[in-house]
């Protein structure tokens, strides 16, 4: 028998997907029964009064949380995320319900020891509650009480060489595509770059002195597993520079239907036999791709990366040699202004250890968005009020074609006058000789 | 600034606004101190691990306070 009754949110159990009632309903089972006998450290009863305050905000359709607090571990500004409900006698398994953010392993590469472990020490000190994963990456715990956080902390750091991730105004837990470790596709080493710079930038990551929230995100290419250029302050998306490798034979391969387009990805229904002009040169966004009798052309010079074709057709296209990453700044979910998507700042850099030219351009914009931004207010919304030249100017990037988004649609120009040479200053006694008064 | 200068400057500027508001932006820190945000994280990170300051964050935006001061009243705005 349920503590509370929910017929609210048994509602939602109703529908044709997966539930998290069921799954919360099923936890709270696990925990009443406890038929491996662990010693709770936290009420045993607290998934139970996690439904019920659940219910409760449904029937008078208003939240029970309250939104922050101090909590959080010695010495780090974040990582912890302090919730506190406001009907602590009725739900007293949830009066403290704080989440926990740990920093997820690159890739999200797991051992089931580890994560076994994890879920034992969750099980223990926690609610068993925990989102793998959360939206920044990291692996979400939810619901412990405050005496719980530090002995948390001391097993994570202690015994299973783990760390807190990032939450609040920090840098948050930079997250990667799996890169070169499993894909072909990786035109950098995206574990590498992101465990460097998540080690490089510890103080950031853990003690907040920012405006705002700042994300890291690395994309070994521009198929974008991790989704940096819609998600990250700072997207590292691989890239080549030199032209895409075509095996001709493997070409007529897959126009003879010997492989299967898209490595066999839509074998679930007869889409006919492959067509190269349809599936794949129509539907090339630059137009620079056609058959020349039986062979392939590219013009490389036109190609954006968009990855259709080597998708398509990955045994007979490969990323270039000339590899490297580009970096985007300024994307950000709605809070203040909208969504929007990064802009291109750095068209193309080397991705090599110790990533020296890469950390300029990121604290460059660091001194500029702590001095300039204001608080709450994320780099994207900096560079739109500032100006995406000035965010030129402070990282010492000359303008280039790459950065132009659309043709101008302002005749204007305005110079400064350091840019036009001579500057304001005329001799009027040289201007009276030509022009009478 | 040096630490014990911005100790001061910062606990009585805190103090003295306690009335009103509890809770700051590490903004506000810096420009009491009158320096750089980069070097004035070095004072604030030192602030908080002498107990001078304590963090407090609302998951998303994190700020600082004197401890005790205020507490969960100031995520209500309730004082
Ligand atoms: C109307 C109420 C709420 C609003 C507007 C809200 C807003 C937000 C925002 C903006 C974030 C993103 C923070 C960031 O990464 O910077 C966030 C994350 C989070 N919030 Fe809330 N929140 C609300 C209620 C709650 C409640 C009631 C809880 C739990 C009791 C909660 C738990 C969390 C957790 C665990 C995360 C981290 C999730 C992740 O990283 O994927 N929130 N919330
Ligand atoms: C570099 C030189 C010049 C600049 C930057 C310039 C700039 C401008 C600007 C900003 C306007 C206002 C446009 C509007 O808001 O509708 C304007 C209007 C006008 N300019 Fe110029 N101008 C220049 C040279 C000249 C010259 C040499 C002449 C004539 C000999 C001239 C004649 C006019 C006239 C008649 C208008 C009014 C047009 C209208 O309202 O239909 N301008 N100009
Ligand atoms: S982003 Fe590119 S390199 Fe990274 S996993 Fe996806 S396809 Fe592979
Ligand atoms: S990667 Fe995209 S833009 Fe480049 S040739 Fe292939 S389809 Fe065209």
């Amino acid at each position: 028998m349920a503590k509370h009754a929910t017929p609210l949110l048994d509602q939602l159990e109703s529908g044709p997907w997966p539930s998290f009632v069921s799954d919360m309903k099923q936890q709270a089972e696990v925990r009443a029964k406890n038929a491996e006998n662990i010693e709770f450290q936290i009420p045993q009863d607290v998934v139970e009064d996690l439904l019920g305050i659940l219910e409760l905000s449904f029937a008078d359709g208003t939240t029970h949380w309250k939104h922050g607090g101090i909590v959080g571990v010695f010495g780090y500004g974040g990582g912890v995320i302090g919730r506190y409900c406001d009907q602590p006698d009725n739900f007293p398994g949830v009066a403290h319900f704080h989440t926990m953010r740990v920093a997820q392993p690159g890739a999200k590469f797991y051992k089931t020891d580890y994560l076994r472990q994890l879920c034992d020490l969750w099980d223990f000190r926690g609610s068993g509650i925990t989102n793998m994963h959360g939206s920044t990456g990291d692996i979400i715990l939810l619901g412990t009480t405050t005496p719980q956080l530090e002995e948390i902390f001391y097993e994570l750091t202690h015994n299973m060489n783990q760390d807190l991730g990032g939450s609040g105004s920090n840098l948050r837990t930079p997250a990667d595509c799996i890169g070169m470790a499993r894909c072909e596709y990786a035109c950098y080493d995206t574990n590498a770059l992101c465990y460097h710079l998540t080690q490089e930038y510890q103080d950031e990551l853990h003690r907040p002195a920012f405006p705002y929230k700042f994300k890291f995100k690395f994309d070994g290419c521009p198929n974008g597993c991790v989704a940096s250029i819609a998600r990250a302050d700072m997207s590292f998306i691989g890239t080549w520079k030199d032209n895409i490798k075509i095996d001709q034979e493997a070409v007529q391969a897959y126009i003879g239907g010997e492989f299967a387009p898209n490595a066999n990805d839509h074998n679930g229904r007869d889409w006919g036999p492959f067509d190269i002009q349809k599936e794949v040169i129509d539907l090339c966004p630059t137009d620079c791709m056609w058959m020349e009798g039986n062979q392939l052309k590219i013009e490389d010079k036109e190609c954006t990366r968009c990855m259709h074709c080597i998708n398509v057709m990955p045994r007979a296209l490969k990323i270039g040699d000339d590899r490297g990453l580009s970096i985007l700044v300024g994307a950000k979910a709605p809070i203040l202004d909208g969504a929007q998507m990064g802009s291109l700042l750095v068209p193309f850099v080397k991705a090599e250890d110790p990533y020296d030219e890469i950390k300029e351009v990121i604290e460059a914009i660091w001194d500029w968005w702590m001095e300039e931004g204001k608080n709450r207010e994320r780099l994207g919304e900096l560079m739109k009020r500032q100006g995406f030249q000035k965010l030129l100017k402070v990282t010492g990037i000359e303008p280039t074609a790459h950065h132009v988004q659309e043709p101008r649609t302002n005749p204007y120009i305005f110079w400064n006058e350091d840019e036009v040479e001579g500057g304001w200053d005329r001799d009027i006694d040289e201007y009276r000789k030509h022009h009478q008064r | 600034m040096e630490y014990e200068e911005a100790k001061t400057a910062i606990v009585e500027t805190l103090t003295k606004k306690s009335k009103s508001k509890s809770k700051f932006y590490f903004n506000d820190l810096a420009k009491i101190m009158g320096m750089k945000p980069r070097l004035a994280k070095k004072i604030v990170n030192q602030l908080v691990q002498d107990g001078v300051l304590e963090y407090w964050s609302s998951g998303s935006t994190s700020m600082y306070g004197l401890p005790g001061v205020g507490k969960q009243a100031a995520a209500e705005h309730e004082d």
